[in-house]
């Protein structure tokens, strides 16, 4: 219930913080504080030093660009699942952010602390893998983007260095013809995903002419279910396909995680499962 | 004007509630206050081979560090209910020797901050040798299980049995029919949304020591730890329970921080806070349920129940708390009868001590694990004589007629009309309705299920010379006072303990409407011993049976007073004088026009110019009411479940409870009591395990892992009444507190056996997670 003593940092500007980041080594990021503060509570996470970034100017918001939107780590989840142009054009990610905790946690959580923390049931990464997101990061050096397939590297673990930041992540894009479902086994306790399931479908002339599947939850990092994504492309979406993609999703799940609400099989069941239905959905949208 | 009773009247205590204005023991702040912590096992079961404070008594801001070495001085937590031949084992506030649960006692820090007591803990060095745990109540008796105290060579603290077992073996051996089931009931965490929490002051002046603490039974608390553990004289121990944010039971028993705190307290001359977090509370507070059962129900060809028999095995966790025995005991085998008909039923428990914390009442205690037992029987035998779990139910129900019905378990039900609860259940949930639906959803593969839950409660505990024949260290009466004032306003004291119940509505409106007074001059009392001098508090639903009562006792006496001094005013004879309880006066007969008022008479009181000869100034009566027998209230719920047979995820689709809570005071709170027992006892069917490790790790002691109800998880509950009576108390009253609780358990778990009957599923063991449903379906299919 009570942390250990600890250094605090506000920085006023990126640059500030880059640099308190290169001086503190061992400093945690803080944004908006739903993982790291409950960790610390609880003693799991001993910081010397926070680098509080959630009031530096410029991270957060949504824009549109060249295919792509771009949205500031300092995005609450609240505000992508309210933004009518996520809505509109990714709606896949939308969706996601809705279904992420409960209203409180969305108002103070953020896109860029949930996928930098990389926790195995969180539900963005395994969103962020499926819509080939690409993640901008800020370091001593400069920007550098990370593609969302190299971005998440083991348990709690991402492709950023410790003197990095994550500023912004860009999704692509989608319109009429292609279709996005979320669908998650929320564990009963915590609402985090047990198994998710992230699938975008693009249908054309009655043929899946371009799908992503990614699998959460049930392995340290969220993987993609390339199997089964090779398995309905140029299929009909019809249900004997979807079926028969979304039961190759196993293949992909190597040495699942496993607790006393569910074991490593059952996680890769529903994993299946959730598979089916997300494609389903996915397809009718797509073809809404 | 009053007739309070009956209305649903808003909560007097809410507004300060919904504006973050409760008064929490955590909330207070007294000057110089420190802050203590407790260093706790990571083990099961260790020997504590030597314990380095030195680190911990240097840091900056530590106060003093204390080991059981230093506590020796403070007794030993006390067995308040000693069933004959029962082995108490020795239970120190901080152990010396061994640790015997994740969570136990080894040592205590007091610092200037919370942080640095904390800080402390982590700088305290114990060396443990590990031991062999045990977690399983059936497995601690085994031969060869390891042994935690050397006082209980088996592990096994008590055993009780109950019933006639020559009359059951000869109604087995003569049935048509008998069906078996081996069951677990399993354990839960309390999970009170406040954790526990205590400030203690002592002063030297008064030799006075004052204790703030989160208890259901703040006087019971003063007498335990008075008698039992700090040696501070009850006259000169003042125990305060403020708000109190749920206790369902896990704030009954006296624990060893409420001794500690104090203790420090005098030690260091100075006050001292205490407050749990939520894992300490996980790992500290006793836990619920947790039996191994094996039942056998035996039936003639028609459904006729002939005879029932039980085994249990149940689990006390390291070591016996202050009510633990009386749990599976008397508060269960007792019940085991249900709202049946049953000629023979013979119980036998077995008391085992185990590797894991220590289990008390939890809301129903003991009560739902009976009704459990019987429910699921009676739907597994049903099901074996292919009859619908209604009319198995209804053939075996205690006619209406029968009452006052002695069951072979030693209980006398007072008042009962089970065939009428029933029929209100089957309208209320449109039950042949939802037979029509399950069958066209069954035609198209999908796994509806309709469950039935019949079940009764013993509450209001308890008449207190049953209690003491049955182990009970005390009585079991309550104490309620009335003091009216000059001005006519009126205070009224309670031994009883509001923490969620309603109290101070529920309360006054019996009050107003006892004395005619409007229920704004009306405020209640509870919850400090230099108040309310005696009291037993808060537990088994026994608050307005009880303590309601008991202040209905006192109201005739006030009333009584009253019309002594009207009718001496009124220049009439006492016999003479009617008091108008709708309008607070009292007349002469048929002279209403010259009537005195309540606050009139009051004031009269006070002013003592004229009183009639022999009759004392002041308007003020104490009364103790102990009940004639439990009360009796019964409930008939039926759920609509569906099970995805892809993941075997359970969703309520329908609830339906009738119940029979005797006389209904405030309808909107027994709504309230009801709706929110179900919640509880659901979250046991689909959600809640304190689940422990081989070696006694306690897999969810926090809110991530440990599941507890969310509103999201339940339709609408329907909700109805019938209401017979209780005809022991003035009130007519029976419980409400722990029904809901009681009844949804089977009844959603008879759901999901229903839904799961036609792949040929005969039972799981609670909770019924996706993965166990979802596996007892793969099971089935390939079988």
């Amino acid at each position: 219930m009570y942390t250990t003593a600890f250094d605090y940092y506000r920085p006023q500007s990126l640059a500030e913080a880059l640099t308190l980041l290169r001086a503190h080594p061992d400093a945690k990021v803080l944004a908006g504080g739903h993982s790291l503060l409950p960790a610390m509570k609880l003693r799991v996470s001993q910081p010397v030093a926070l680098v509080d970034i959630g009031r530096l100017p410029g991270l957060a918001g949504i824009t549109a660009a060249g295919g792509a939107l771009k949205i500031g780590a300092l995005t609450t989840h609240a505000a992508v699942a309210a933004s009518d142009v996520v809505r509109a054009q990714c709606a896949l990610l939308a969706q996601t952010a809705a279904q992420i905790g409960d209203q409180q946690v969305r108002n103070r959580g953020t896109l860029g602390g949930s996928l930098a923390h990389a926790d195995p049931a969180a539900d963005y990464p395994t969103t962020i893998l499926a819509l080939d997101a690409t993640l901008h990061a800020a370091g001593p050096g400069g920007e550098r983007t990370v593609p969302a397939s190299a971005f998440f590297t083991g348990l709690l673990s991402t492709a950023l260095q410790a003197d990095e930041l994550l500023i912004a992540v860009s999704v692509p894009v989608y319109g009429r013809g292609t279709g996005g479902a979320y669908l998650k086994h929320p564990h009963p306790a915590s609402g985090y995903a047990v198994a998710g399931a992230a699938a975008r479908v693009t249908v054309a002339g009655g043929k899946v002419t371009q799908v992503s599947l990614a699998i959460g939850g049930v392995t340290v990092n969220p993987v993609r279910a390339a199997a089964a994504e090779r398995a309905l492309a140029g299929q009909a979406p019809s249900d004997a396909a979807i079926v028969a993609a979304a039961a190759k999703a196993a293949e992909a799940l190597r040495d699942p995680l496993s607790d006393n609400y569910a074991s490593g099989d059952y996680r890769i069941h529903l994993a299946t499962v959730l598979a089916k239905r997300a494609l389903t959905q996915a397809a009718a949208r797509a073809q809404a | 004007m009053p007739n309070y009773v009956g209305k649903s009247l808003k909560r007097k205590e809410d507004p300060r509630f919904i504006q973050g204005q409760g008064k929490y023991v955590a909330n207070l702040s007294l000057p110089g206050m420190t802050y203590l912590a407790l260093k706790r096992s990571p083990y099961a079961h260790a020997r504590i081979k030597n314990i380095n404070t030195a680190k911990a008594k240097a840091l900056p801001g530590v106060v003093a560090v204390f080991t059981g070495a230093d506590t020796a001085e403070v007794g030993m937590l006390p067995s308040g209910w000693n069933v004959p031949g029962i082995k108490v084992p020795a239970n120190r506030v901080l152990q010396t020797d061994k640790v015997r649960h994740v969570g136990d006692r080894v040592a205590l820090v007091v610092a200037e901050t919370p942080y640095i007591a904390a800080d402390a803990l982590d700088l305290i060095e114990v060396d443990y040798e590990p031991l062999p745990a045990v977690t399983d109540a059936r497995q601690a008796a085994q031969p060869g299980a390891p042994l935690l105290h050397d006082s209980v060579p088996d592990n096994v603290s008590y055993t009780w049995a109950l019933g006639n077992k020559d009359e059951v073996e000869q109604a087995f051996a003569a049935a048509d029919h008998v069906v078996e089931l081996e069951l677990t009931n399993q354990r839960l965490i309390a999970t009170a949304m406040e954790p526990r929490a205590a400030v203690a002051q002592w002063s030297p002046f008064t030799e006075e020591m004052t204790l703030w603490t989160t208890s259901q039974n703040p006087n019971l608390t003063r007498v335990v730890l008075s008698a039992f553990l700090i040696g501070v004289p009850e006259h000169k121990l003042r125990v305060i329970s403020p708000d109190v944010g749920g206790g369902f039971g896990s704030k009954i028993p006296t624990y060893p921080e409420e001794a500690l705190v104090p203790w420090a307290a005098r030690k260091v001359g100075r006050p001292v806070k205490w407050v749990a977090s939520r894992s300490e509370s996980a790992m500290s507070d006793t836990q619920g349920r947790d039996h191994v059962t094996v039942a056998k129900l035996a039936l003639k060809q028609d459904g006729t129940i002939l005879a029932l028999r039980i085994a249990t095995w149940a689990n006390n966790g390291a070591y016996i708390s202050l009510v633990a025995a009386l749990i599976p005991t008397a508060f269960y085998i007792t019940l085991l009868s249900g709202l049946y008909k049953i000629p023979a039923i013979y119980g036998e428990m077995w008391g085992t001590l185990t590797n894991t914390v220590w289990v008390d009442a939890y809301r129903g205690a003991g009560r739902p694990e009976a009704a459990y037992v019987v429910e699921r029987l009676v739907d597994v035998a049903a099901q074996k004589l292919g009859l619908d779990p209604v009319e198995i139910r209804r053939k075996n129900f205690i006619p209406a007629a029968d009452f006052p019905y002695q069951t072979p378990v030693a209980l006398q039900y007072d008042s009962g009309n089970y065939q009428g609860v029933l029929d209100k259940a089957l309208e209320l949930s449109g039950y042949a309705q939802l037979r029509a639906a399950q069958a066209e959803a069954r035609k198209q593969g999908r796994l509806v299920g309709i469950g039935v839950g019949a079940c009764i409660e013993a509450s209001g505990p308890a008449p207190s010379k049953v209690a003491g024949a049955l182990g009970g260290v005390t009585g079991f009466w309550e104490s309620g006072s009335i003091r009216v004032h000059a001005t006519g306003k009126v205070t009224v004291l309670t031994g009883a303990h509001t923490h969620g119940q309603g109290h101070e509505t529920t309360m006054a409106q019996i009050v107003a409407d006892q004395l005619g007074v409007d229920i704004n001059d009306i405020d209640l009392v509870h919850g400090d011993t230099a108040v309310i001098p005696n009291g037993m508090g808060t537990y088994g639903s026994r608050s307005t049976s009880v303590g309601g009562s008991a202040l209905v006792r006192s109201a005739e006496k006030v009333r009584a007073k009253v019309m002594k001094i009207a009718a001496h005013q009124l220049e009439a004879a006492v016999e003479d004088v009617v008091y108008d309880r709708e309008q607070g006066k009292v007349y002469v007969k048929g002279a209403p026009s010259k009537a005195k008022t309540f606050g009139e008479l009051a004031f009269a009181a006070y002013t003592a110019h004229n009183l009639p000869e022999g009759v004392e100034p002041g308007l003020e009566e104490d009364a103790y009411y102990d009940p004639a027998n439990f009360t009796y209230p019964n409930s008939i719920h039926i759920a609509q479940v569906e099970v995805d047979a892809d993941t075997g995820a359970v969703a309520i689709q329908r609830y339906a409870a009738v119940d029979d809570v005797g006389k209904v005071i405030n309808p909107m709170i027994v709504d309230g009591q009801i709706q929110g027992g179900i919640a509880q006892g659901v979250g046991q069917a689909l959600w809640e395990h304190g689940a422990y490790t081989a070696d006694g790790q306690l897999l969810a002691a926090n809110l991530m892992e440990y599941a507890v109800p969310h509103a999201a998880g339940f339709p609408m509950i329907a909700t109805a009444r019938t209401e017979t009576p209780s005809p022991h108390n003035p009130l007519g009253v029976k419980g409400v507190g722990e029904m809901g609780t009681i009844a949804s358990t089977p009844t959603i778990v008879n759901a999901v056996m229903d839904a799961l009957a036609p792949l040929g599923v005969k039972h799981i063991d609670m909770p019924l997670t996706p993965e166990k449903v979802w596996r007892a379906i793969q099971a089935a299919q390939r079988s």
